[in-house]
């Protein structure tokens, strides 16, 4: 763990930007995550990313608390501290005076062309943060069917979210993941 | 927990406003103090499910927001860029008490789900070699993966089934493809983000403004 304040302006500019790029929640923002981290800063490794997320899963919380998790592997408490302020912090802004704004413009024609524009979009990053984490784990054959079971499971059964998780985290603990 | 589940589900189109009379006694307002309480037990107890129980928290229970106002800024939160839930805390926040009702509303959010992920990373720190945790991450990380597929099939449905009618009339297929480019070019070819969205936006966005304008 390095705590240098190069690497906490590092970690401030690059999740300030990426959080802008986030579109459709913390999630969107993964394949990037793992690019800069992984890929270009070699801040973590393959396996420590796709712990890090399976962990911020686990943790109550939203979805983008696995930053503060980066931040904390890559500088300490400060570096927790800050990259969950850089990515919270511009996000917060505009969304401050858009809410503020949106309640003059509700009903507008620009809405919901706006919104259809950003759809397919919001698709393709889920699909690709999906694909990420993946790649990123270590995957098995037993891996790759609870990856399966559990999107099943989501997309014809009202099953809660956690339950998947509590099996998922039963089959690794027995040793068959 | 947060579960990719419940992240960018696909907002509904916003009916017009209706036309309510003005409510009689002015609802009930949470103070600064119970914004920050609020969203605290939000982040801390929203296992998997952090929307469904934001509704049922403040528009059921306290009911400081009206269904229509919580759908309405539920689906501005979406399509915002950042966490879902990050934004909603500040446009709520905002519209109960101003900035500082925002501030409040953010630190009940993040606070406690940071200082409980910072301890986790510490003991992360010390045991992350464990083979048996490793195992159990290597399952939730499946699981979660999972997830994340199923929300992109739920969302991806309507899109695919109602463009692929009339692949060619209004551009219709462009659509499914703009999602598709940006599959392959984030998550398959691992180009940066920004670079790939400063192109895709406004070109997604001026499809869908096109085809708005052709439907007139």
């Amino acid at each position: 763990m390095k705590s240098e304040s190069g690497s906490l302006v590092t970690l401030a500019a690059f999740f300030a930007v990426t959080s802008l790029f986030a579109i459709g929640g913390g999630n969107a923002a993964i394949p990037e995550m793992h690019r800069y981290a992984v890929d270009i800063q070699h801040w973590l490794s393959d396996r420590q990313f796709a712990d890090s997320f399976a962990l911020a899963q686990l943790t109550p919380g939203p979805n983008l608390i696995i930053v503060t998790l980066i931040g904390y592997h890559v500088a300490g408490i400060p570096g927790a501290v800050v990259t969950t302020l850089a990515m919270c912090g511009p996000t917060s802004v505009l969304a401050f005076f858009v809410g503020r704004a949106s309640q003059r413009f509700t009903g507008a024609a620009w809405h919901g062309a706006l919104g259809r524009g950003l759809i397919p979009v919001m698709i393709g990053l889920t699909a690709a943060s999906a694909t990420v984490i993946v790649s990123v784990a270590d995957y098995s054959w037993v891996a790759a069917a609870i990856t399966l079971a559990t999107a099943a499971i989501a997309l014809f059964m009202r099953v809660h979210p956690l339950w998947a998780f509590a099996v998922a985290a039963l089959l690794g603990l027995a040793g068959l993941v | 927990m947060s579960s990719p589940a419940d992240a960018p589900a696909v907002p509904p189109a916003a009916p017009p406003p209706a036309p309510t009379a003005p409510p009689a006694v002015e609802p009930p307002r949470p103070t600064i103090a119970e914004l920050f309480a609020v969203f605290a037990a939000i982040s801390l107890s929203g296992f998997g499910g952090v929307l469904a129980w934001a509704r049922r928290m403040m528009v059921e229970r306290r009911r400081w927001f009206t269904a229509e106002q919580f759908n309405e800024a539920f689906a501005l939160c979406a399509f915002l860029p950042g966490g879902n839930m990050v934004n909603f805390a500040v446009i709520f926040g905002t519209r109960m008490r101003g900035p500082l009702g925002a501030i409040a509303a953010l630190a009940g959010l993040l606070g406690p789900p940071m200082i409980l992920i910072t301890m986790v990373g510490a003991i992360y720190a010390h045991y992350g070699d464990l083979p048996a945790l490793r195992r159990v991450l290597t399952g939730v990380a499946a699981a979660a993966a999972g997830l994340m597929l199923a929300t992109v099939a739920k969302m991806a449905r309507p899109l695919f089934a109602n463009q692929f009618k009339n692949p060619f009339k209004n551009w219709g297929a462009i659509t499914p493809l703009i999602a598709i480019v940006t599959f392959v070019t984030i998550g398959i070819l691992h180009w940066p983000l920004p670079l790939v969205l400063l192109v895709i936006v406004p070109l997604s966005i001026g499809v869908a403004f096109r085809n708005q304008a052709m439907r007139r």
